[in-house]
């Protein structure tokens, strides 16, 4: 009878969970997406709690409240730039967790398996430890590469596809082996050697992926704590992980893929790293001739003489912490009725969506933040573009050299506009290392420096 | 080489082919420059000035012909300017070639390469260089101002204590350069600006200037080659005449930019139509030297008919002669900054770069005009992009069609594998989980991109439901196991908090 009664909360649960994401869909139920999110745990939590752990209150209770504090505490202080990190580092927990229980349920089974039943549990657990060991490392690798830890450039040891590939088969004869253990011990040291093991491999194969292909990397470890939750729902034979676990997995794959699309890349490619390293050759031959520059004051002027301006913001925007000035820029420009917005390309930043939340930060309207799609047949309209601290994402030559690396990826059409201002801080190339032809258009003009004080200068010229 | 600028012929011309602030980019490039004394004093640029920035002033128009490689003008040389010009001469200027056939054969014949500012394709690589866009924009103010000395009236409507001033209402025919130009200038005096064209795709670039774009309830394409309009049919034209009339009641100032290239400027302002307009009004007529497109417009000349003042004149930017110097300068100075590639003082005629082909008129004693044709304008560009466009639709699904059967097919196959291999209790959670992902994946496809990172901080506190396992696994005996569990419920926990939090405040950012 309690059973079915927890069993009946775990639905509700589901229900509210589903709509959660279906929430977060859009603008005005997104706030409602999050309560029911909430709602969804509380019941979760509580009923199990009330089910099968009253006898342990004190440390669950204990366990929750020191985690929570610690979460809400790390999140206040977080800074809208620092989101990318603060995503990875909460992917990293889940698949530690997902870790630790696999080997606490191997260690000791909730029920009692015999036959298939136990072979196909003893997978599960294999399983769902090696998918959670790749989340927990990849996860802090990630985080190490966004906080500036460690170099965002990937790594490229010799042979690292066969590395990668000799670390799965060694993992599989683990499997083989773990499942035909006749001891706990034994099986336990393989589980452990397969737990090693795929903390180097999801290790590595963070490291080789380069800064730029963030989004696609956090997106996917998204998806990978999903599995690695799923893995453990099949373990524990809890539908309510399944179920979730599933819905968080499908989700980030879908937004991995949404990435990749943006890129116009292979999402294999992608995850095995190794981008631009063969472009640098390929485009280093042509340098594309001279660039004009323009100075702050010149660049006011230019903006206040336009109707229609749009803010193509990138990376570099966050990495100089310049949403304020530019929101503050905007404010002012608007109020003089001139029209402004900003065109956000899908992969701009280190993490999907990581522009909206910088320019919300910032309390730029969400309506006038547009999507690459929407925005782009507007741009022979637009007098005057303001490209702050991007660069592949608006290349011509994606659309112009067909057998450059970046050709077919979808950019924002800026050369289209009457003019176009690049802020920048050199002349240096692009993640994918391809030279941007925008900057010799005509144009074009280039506004050096860094871009917080560039906005800085304008909006003091803007009045 | 030495570029030479001398004091134009024409009469009442004002302005100057090079601005002081020009010559030093010229000299960057490796030119000399030389000045015929008083050759800017019209445009308010002194010799002095001139001298200041490294430009040598001589006395004559004799000796810059004699000294100088580069004759850089406004006006199309005259006859004792012709006989001045050495042979391998270069020329810049407007020359007008369609209307001029015997100049260019003067000018071939005494080896003069001419460059011909007005013949410049317009393609927007050529913008930069482009003269007429600049004298027309000049053009276009300048028939606002002079429409606003003789109306006797303010622009702008007010209220004052002495009464109300109604606001002028200005029609502006042919939305141009030199038509937007006179949009701006109006309505920054204050005036209710109406507009007309017979290319629609400017109706946006007139709204955007703040005036209203009259529409003719007429289907008709008006837009020509090079974004120049074209010759409409009889129908159209009487559906626009109509128009016209309507309006010339109405309004106080009319300005017609009108002009098809090539051809006289058409008839758009009926004599019965300035007489029915109200005394006071006027006529700015754009077109006078080309015919003009009111009927009653003598070149040159302001008519006053039936109290309106109808002005002819056809000099323009030569009246507001500093600032189309100006421009002029900088088109001047952007061309030859194409025509002399490495920046060593010397120019090069490239006969394969469609731009330079087009301005060049005549070139070692030959006649080169007219150039081939140049595909120009927007529209072509843009069919341009749709063929990509359906090229890139369609080679991606090829690849997908391949692949996208055999992954479902082999997705089906393991369902059933697992189906027929797998305890049955396994199957009701796999029934489970496969429906789930079906869930997300429809669930999450509507997510606007603009909410990616509040969903993904949303499914990571979701995914701290892991916190599930470790509460079933707390209750365990094994001490190990305990302390897993334990810390296991720690991380989640932060998850759980810190997602659902992170993600509160992230939403709460985003406001209208």
């Amino acid at each position: 009878m309690f059973d079915g009664f927890i069993n009946s909360l775990y639905i509700i649960a589901s229900i509210f969970f589903i709509l959660s994401l279906g929430g977060l869909s859009h603008q005005e139920s997104a706030v409602r997406g999050n309560v029911f999110g909430i709602l969804g745990m509380i019941l979760a939590v509580g009923g199990t709690i009330a089910a099968k752990s009253l006898d342990s209150i004190g440390i669950v209770i204990g366990m929750m409240a020191v985690g929570g504090v610690i979460g809400i505490l790390v999140t206040m202080r977080v800074r809208m730039t620092a989101m990318p990190q603060l995503v990875a580092i909460l992917h990293s927990l889940v698949g530690l967790a997902a870790v630790l229980v696999g080997f606490a349920n191997f260690i000791e089974p909730l029920t009692e398996f015999e036959g298939t039943e136990k072979l196909v549990h003893e997978i599960e657990i294999f399983v769902g430890v090696f998918i959670g060991a790749i989340t927990f490392t990849g996860s802090v690798a990630a985080f190490g590469k966004l906080q500036g830890l460690i170099s965002s450039s990937p790594l490229m040891l010799p042979l690292r596809h066969w590395l990668n590939l000799a670390i799965v088969i060694f993992c599989v004869w683990l499997g083989a082996e773990f499942l035909t253990a006749d001891s706990l011990v034994s099986g336990t040291n393989f589980l452990l050697i397969m737990t090693l093991l795929a903390f180097i491999l999801g290790l590595h194969l963070v490291l080789a992926i380069g800064g730029a292909d963030m989004p696609v990397v956090i997106s996917m470890l998204n998806s990978y704590s999903g599995w690695a939750a799923a893995a453990t729902g099949f373990m524990l034979a809890n539908d309510l992980l399944i179920l979730v676990g599933a819905l968080v997995g499908s989700s980030g794959a879908i937004l991995s893929y949404i990435m990749c699309r943006a890129m116009n890349r292979h999402f294999v490619s992608v995850i095995m790293g190794g981008f631009g390293t063969t472009s640098k050759s390929s485009a280093s031959g042509e340098s594309g001739g001279e660039i004009s520059e323009i100075f702050p004051d010149e660049t006011a002027s230019l903006l206040n003489s336009s109707k229609s301006i749009v803010i193509v913001p990138g990376y570099g925007m966050a990495v100089a912490h310049a949403q304020h000035p530019v929101a503050e820029l905007t404010r002012r420009l608007r109020d003089k009725g001139i029209t402004v917005r900003f065109a956000i390309h899908p992969v701009a930043g280190r993490m999907p969506g990581h522009m909206n939340v910088l320019l919300a930060e910032a309390k730029v309207p969400y309506d006038i933040v547009m999507e690459m799609d929407e925005i782009n047949e507007d741009m022979p309209d637009t007098d005057a573009i303001l490209v702050i601290g991007a660069n592949d994402i608006v290349n011509p030559s994606a659309q112009e050299d067909d057998d450059g690396p970046i050709a077919g990826m979808p950019v924002i059409e800026v050369w289209k506009a009457k003019n176009t201002i690049v802020l920048k801080r050199s002349m240096a190339s692009g993640y994918a290392g391809v030279d941007n032809p925008l900057f010799y258009k005509e144009n074009n003009r280039m506004l050096f420096g860094d871009a917080k004080d560039s906005i800085d200068k304008l909006v003091a010229l803007v009045e | 080489m030495k570029i030479g600028i001398v004091k134009e012929q024409y009469p009442r011309e004002q302005r100057v082919a090079l601005t002081p602030d020009s010559i030093p980019k010229l000299q960057k490039m490796g030119f000399d420059v030389l000045i015929e004394a008083n050759a800017g004093a019209l445009a308010s640029f002194s010799d002095l000035a001139y001298e200041e920035v490294g430009a040598t002033v001589v006395s004559s128009a004799k000796s810059v012909f004699h000294d100088a490689d580069v004759i850089v003008k406004v006006r199309a040389p005259d006859e004792s300017e012709l006989d001045l010009h050495r042979e391998g001469q270069y020329l810049m200027s407007f020359l007008w070639p369609a209307q001029n056939p015997e100049l260019l054969e003067k000018l071939a014949n005494s080896g003069v390469n001419a460059i011909s500012m007005d013949a410049i394709p317009r393609i927007s690589r050529a913008q930069k260089l482009d003269a007429l866009s600049s004298m027309a924009n000049v053009a276009g103010y300048r028939a606002v101002v002079e429409s606003a000395s003789h109306f006797g009236r303010f622009f702008g409507g007010q209220i004052t204590a002495a009464g109300r001033v109604p606001p002028a209402k200005i029609m502006i025919i042919g939305a141009g350069v030199a038509g937007l130009s006179a949009i701006g200038a109006a309505t920054s005096l204050g005036a209710i600006v109406r507009a007309f064209d017979t290319r629609p795709e400017v109706k946006e670039q007139v709204e955007s200037m703040g005036a209203e774009f009259l529409d003719l309830d007429f289907e008709e394409e008006g837009s020509g080659t090079g974004g120049y309009a074209k010759v409409m049919s009889k129908e159209f034209i009487e559906a626009e005449m109509k128009l016209f009339s309507e309006q010339a009641r109405e309004v106080d100032i009319i300005i017609t930019t009108a002009l098809i290239p090539g051809r006289p400027a058409p008839e758009l302002i009926t004599e019965e139509m300035v007489r029915s307009m109200k005394p006071g009004s006027v006529i700015v007529d754009l077109a006078a030297e080309q015919g003009g497109n009111c009927a009653l417009t003598q070149p040159d000349q302001v008519v006053i008919e039936n109290g309106v003042s109808i002005i002819g004149y056809t000099d323009f930017p030569s009246r507001l002669p500093a600032q189309s110097s100006q421009l002029y300068a900088s088109n001047i100075v952007n061309f030859i900054d194409d025509l002399c590639p490495e920046n060593d003082g010397t120019l090069v005629l490239d006969m394969n770069d469609d731009v330079i082909r087009g301005a060049t008129v005549t070139l070692d004693g030959e006649i080169k005009w007219p150039p081939p044709p140049v595909e120009v304008s927007a529209a072509p560009v843009q069919k341009l992009d749709a063929s990509t466009d359906v090229d890139e639709a369609k080679a991606p699904p090829k690849k997908k069609f391949r692949l996208a059967p055999y992954a479902f097919i082999l997705a089906l196959a393991s369902i059933l594998g697992v189906g027929v291999f797998a305890p049955p209790s396994f199957l009701a959670h796999f029934t489970v989980f496969v429906l789930a992902i079906f869930v997300g994946w429809h669930v999450i496809w509507n997510v606007t991109p603009a909410l990616h990172t509040p969903l993904m901080s949303v499914t990571n506190a979701i995914s701290g439901i892991i916190i599930v396992g470790a509460l079933l696994e707390i209750g365990a005996v094994n001490p190990w196991v305990k302390i897993f569990a334990a810390v296991s419920i720690l991380i989640a926990s932060i998850n759980i908090f810190g997602g659902f939090f992170i993600t509160r405040k992230m939403l709460k950012m985003f406001q209208k």
